[in-house]
């Protein structure tokens, strides 16, 4: 065998704490090693090209690259084998970047380290054979996972591309937080007036199917052909046959349920459509007040139902479907404002959360878009908000910053003075974060033409006085402590991560932050991909998003599935395990071990128990290697033999340079 | 339940808070707590010990708890917080490998044997707990507006004192609704009353404590609760010179949370020292049947 080993500098970010030359003449002592180098970048075009050329010159039969992480650059490396005409599993990488020069500082304990790691990689390559991959059929159907804007958006844009899309919402409409929105920021446009059509265009498109009222149960399977479980949970009604009258809602006798659409600032009735414009329009009765379902007497409901369509004996339904490619979008939750016990923590009624105010500010809202105080119904003529709650504060768990708050108050106190020209703001801030397209002008414009009072410090506590609230804070730019007497205190809660997120996170596979956040595949370069196949993300499930981000990325994401459904095959991954059948036993063991159902029981043509591998269904995580006695199953790219290779060539005696 | 800890009374014990001392002891033997004075105990050092010299300060707290570890006792509680403060800082000083030498050789012994520290107030919700409470009261105390106020070091910090809510705690709330008081939600509840700047600043205790008061008032509160002898004497003792500076006229009870747990147990007026107290509490418990 004829090995070429590339040392690469990555600039300084390695022969800074790496002397990468010596690494390579080293190298050029091992086993095998015919060619030595060592290049500044060798993932740049020239670098490749090196590569390539002395594949062709010294008829290398395999290469060793010794730079960043495989998670970096494996491929391209791979593509280069490749246009050098080698099979691209006729490459191993040595982490020399992540594993070395970035967390150590000695060069020459590095360096010999970096060389260990290159011996190891040279080990392995010696027994490393050429793999094919195997081509299988793509479902060309996607699922999308919440239907706020993010979801709406990816979902008609795979739909207008001719693709059928599969979305499930938790709740009974779709709309996500936008549709709970009053007016957008900075264009001071009507929130629902724009997403509306959306909705509709969902609801109405021959190529999406709508799940509300449903959750994910289990995704099974892989890119191209995921299995998907949906869980329809109970609504107690008939949607089938439900028009959306609400001839029920009215009769109801039952009016003490929280309103989930309006934040709990009113109440509403146990059959119920959330709000006017609901897609999709039909009712829901929610079990927690309904008097048929927790007493056994009531059914007003389906008395003066038209339709006959409530069904008090409703259960959660399971469904099934076939989809190629996962886009996750399931938003974000408001922070529970209540660990801020200084802040009132819920106890005084006039300190309410923004999403709460914007439902008080929304014409469909619960007051029809008249600010009032939740305690007396008064219109407030002094209005506090108080930013950052939940946001850039470590003590209580959310060092990051939410980053529309500081839009979204400004948005308030401009319409605050809208609706009540006689009223006077104060916003207490951190700073002003407000760096999107025309962001920066709008809180101006708040400030300078709306006369909103800006006060940069922290808020330490609200107690009431009175009928009024006593807002103490501090005014660092003037140096003292401020108090404002106000009528109603509006908290900016910032976001976190939706409540359920890990969980569906592992159901995906995908990985996720310690804030519960999911993690894109590279924060820069792939930001709606995932580590796994097939899985893309888009909006506030990465992290707090506003409006027109949201909205890219669900773009964004459907650009990935269409291009993933451009190919009528795809290319299985190799690097999965293979049965030798004259050592299988047919115990089945493996099988019974491994966690992706990926292996079968066959009978060879003497009638013989075997097991076998489904190639499509394997992740090649290795369980089954270990688990079988006979050594009869090995995971291709990464066998016994070639395990062993690397941890003798390890065990070897430590070189001095 | 038979409950038996060290017990360090501190220098208002026996000074300006006998009230407190006396109740303390009286509702803890009510309640099946035996308290065992430490022996010859000194003073923990205060507030002045550790603004000159942090080891002085830590050997004089640290005294007191080898003191009673010898006297077998694992446990030691004290009813005042700035006393606990210092007890506590002191303990955890002495579990430093590298700071106990130095307080040892102030002391002219080892400390590596030191008892644990809490306050009576801790002890009574977390050992004897609230359903014992409500079954020990024998004249609960109906119709009784009580805002209770903990000050500002009861709870805090918090890493260091480990017990209840550092901005919210309800410990006295929830001993005050076992005894069947009506308890206010007291927004200021760990506000600082001014503390000791009454001697140097008294201007400072004026404006904080009687920000408390007004707070107080505004919710029609009728006894505000204390467990801290220099809020207690800010709040009670200066009411009157509050008054006078900020042109109000308050008439504001302030007893401590011992005394009225100890009338909702049956102890006389003169049991829990009531006569003590500068703003008379007689005629609003009166008038509530508590005495």
């Amino acid at each position: 065998m004829r090995i070429g080993v590339f040392v690469c500098h990555c600039g300084s970010n390695i022969a800074a704490t790496v002397d990468c030359p010596a690494v390579a003449e080293q190298a050029g002592t091992l086993q095998d090693v015919v060619f030595t180098t060592d290049t500044m970048y060798t993932c740049s075009e020239p670098g490749q090209n090196e590569i390539i050329s002395a594949i062709k010159e010294q008829k290398l039969d395999g290469v060793v690259v010794a730079s960043c992480s495989p998670r970096m650059h494996e491929a391209t490396f791979r593509r280069a084998l490749e246009r050098a005409g080698l099979n691209r599993y006729m490459l191993e990488m040595a982490n020399i970047r992540e594993h070395v020069s970035w967390i150590g500082k000695n060069k020459p304990r590095n360096t010999i380290k970096a060389f260990e790691l290159v011996k190891i990689a040279v080990a392995k390559l010696r027994n490393n054979n050429p793999l094919h991959a195997n081509k299988f059929d793509v479902t060309k159907r996607v699922l999308v996972i919440g239907g706020g804007v993010a979801g709406i958006q990816a979902a008609l844009d795979c739909a207008d591309a001719g693709y059928q899309v599969v979305m499930v919402e938790r709740e009974q409409s779709i709309g996500g937080k936008m549709a709970k929105i009053d007016k957008t920021f900075p264009t001071v446009d009507c929130s629902s007036c724009i997403l509306g059509p959306k909705m509709v265009d969902v609801s109405q498109h021959e190529n999406i199917t709508l799940y509300a009222m449903s959750e994910v149960e289990k995704i099974e399977g892989y890119v191209g052909n995921f299995d998907v479980q949906v869980r329809k949970k109970a609504t107690y009604v008939n949607w089938a046959d439900c028009t959306g009258c609400g001839a029920c809602m009215e009769k109801c006798p039952s009016k003490k349920n929280v309103d989930k659409f309006n934040e709990g600032i009113s109440k509403c009735t146990s059959i119920n459509i959330p709000f006017p414009q609901a897609i999709p329009k039909k009712a829901a009765i929610d079990p927690s007040g309904c008097l048929m379902l927790q007493k056994g007497k009531c059914g007003v409901c389906a008395k003066v139902c038209p339709t006959k369509c409530i069904d008090f004996e409703q259960k959660d339904e399971i469904l099934s479907e076939k989809v190629g490619a996962v886009i996750a979008a399931t938003g974000y939750d408001m922070f529970d404002h209540s660990v801020y016990k200084q802040y009132g923590a819920g106890q005084y009624p006039d300190v309410i959360t923004s999403l709460q105010y914007e439902r008080l500010m929304n014409a469909s809202g619960p007051t029809g878009g008249h600010i009032v105080r939740p305690s007396d119904g008064k219109e407030p003529k002094k209005v506090v908000f108080v930013q950052c709650v939940g946001s850039r504060d470590p003590s209580v768990g959310r060092p990051y910053c939410s980053g529309f708050c500081c839009m979204y108050t400004a948005k308030q106190a401009v319409l605050t003075k809208d609706h009540i020209p006689d009223s006077d703001s104060y916003v207490f801030y951190m700073d002003i974060r407000s760096p999107g397209k025309g962001y920066d002008e709008f809180t101006r414009r708040a400030q300078e033409q709306y006369g909103v009072q800006y006060v940069r410090g922290r808020v330490s506590m609200i107690y009431p006085k009175g009928d009024n609230l006593i807002v103490r804070g501090a005014d660092t730019l003037a140096g003292t402590q401020v108090e404002v007497e106000a009528d109603l205190v509006v908290l900016a809660v910032g976001a976190e991560s939706a409540k359920n997120a890990p969980a569906l996170a592992e159901k995906m596979r995908i990985s996720y932050d310690s804030y519960g956040f999911f993690m894109e595949a590279h924060p820069k370069l792939k930001p709606v991909e995932t580590n796994t196949a097939g899985v893309y993300l888009a909006g506030s499930c990465l992290g707090p998003r506003d409006i027109p981000t949201s909205v890219g990325q669900g773009s964004a994401a459907a650009a990935k599935v269409m291009t993933l459904f451009s190919k009528d095959k795809l290319e299985s991954d190799p690097q999965v395990s293979k049965v030798n059948a004259s050592r299988c036993v047919g115990c089945l063991k493996c099988a019974a071990t491994c966690p992706f159902g990926a292996i079968k029981e066959v009978t060879d043509r003497a009638g013989n128990v075997k097991a076998e591998v489904i190639e499509t269904v394997c992740q090649g995580c290795g369980i089954c290697t270990v688990t079988c006695p006979q050594g009869a199953i090995q995971l291709q790219h990464f066998t016994d033999n070639q395990i062993l290779a690397e941890v003798n060539a390890l065990c070897q005696a430590q070189l001095d340079f | 339940m038979s409950i038996s800890v060290g017990y360090y009374p501190g220098c208002s014990g026996s000074g300006t808070s006998v009230e407190y001392d006396k109740s303390t002891r009286a509702v803890c033997k009510k309640l099946g707590i035996e308290l065992n004075e430490i022996d010859d105990w000194s003073c923990c050092g205060s507030t002045p010990a550790h603004t000159v010299d942090h080891t002085l300060s830590a050997a004089l707290s640290a005294r007191n708890l080898v003191l009673a570890a010898k006297q077998g006792q694992e446990e030691v509680v004290t009813p005042c917080p700035s006393c606990l403060a210092n007890l506590r800082t002191a303990s955890r000083k002495i579990e430093d490998e590298n700071y106990r030498p130095k307080v040892e050789a102030l002391l002219d012994e080892p400390c590596d044997e030191a008892a644990s520290v809490a306050s009576t107030l801790q002890l009574i919700v977390e050992r004897v707990g609230m359903d014992a409470i409500k079954k020990a009261v024998v004249k609960p105390l109906k119709d009784l507006n009580v805002a209770c106020y903990y000050g500002c070091i009861m709870n805090r910090p918090p890493e260091l004192m480990q017990f209840d809510d550092p901005e919210n705690p309800m410990a006295m709330d929830d001993i005050m609704e076992a005894c069947g008081a009506t308890v206010l939600p007291f927004p200021l509840k760990v506000e600082c009353c001014g503390a000791a700047a009454g001697m140097p600043k008294k201007d400072i205790v004026t404006e904080l404590s009687g920000r408390l008061l007004d707070v107080a008032e505004s919710l029609n509160t009728e006894i505000i609760v204390t467990a801290c002898p220099l809020c207690q004497m800010n709040l009670d003792l200066r009411q009157g010179q509050v008054n006078r500076a900020n042109g109000t006229r308050y008439d504001i009870p302030v007893v401590y949370f011992t005394q009225l747990l100890g009338l909702a147990l049956g102890l006389s007026a003169e049991e829990v020292g009531l006569s003590k107290l500068v703003v008379d509490p007689t005629p609003r418990l009166r008038f509530a049947g508590v005495l």
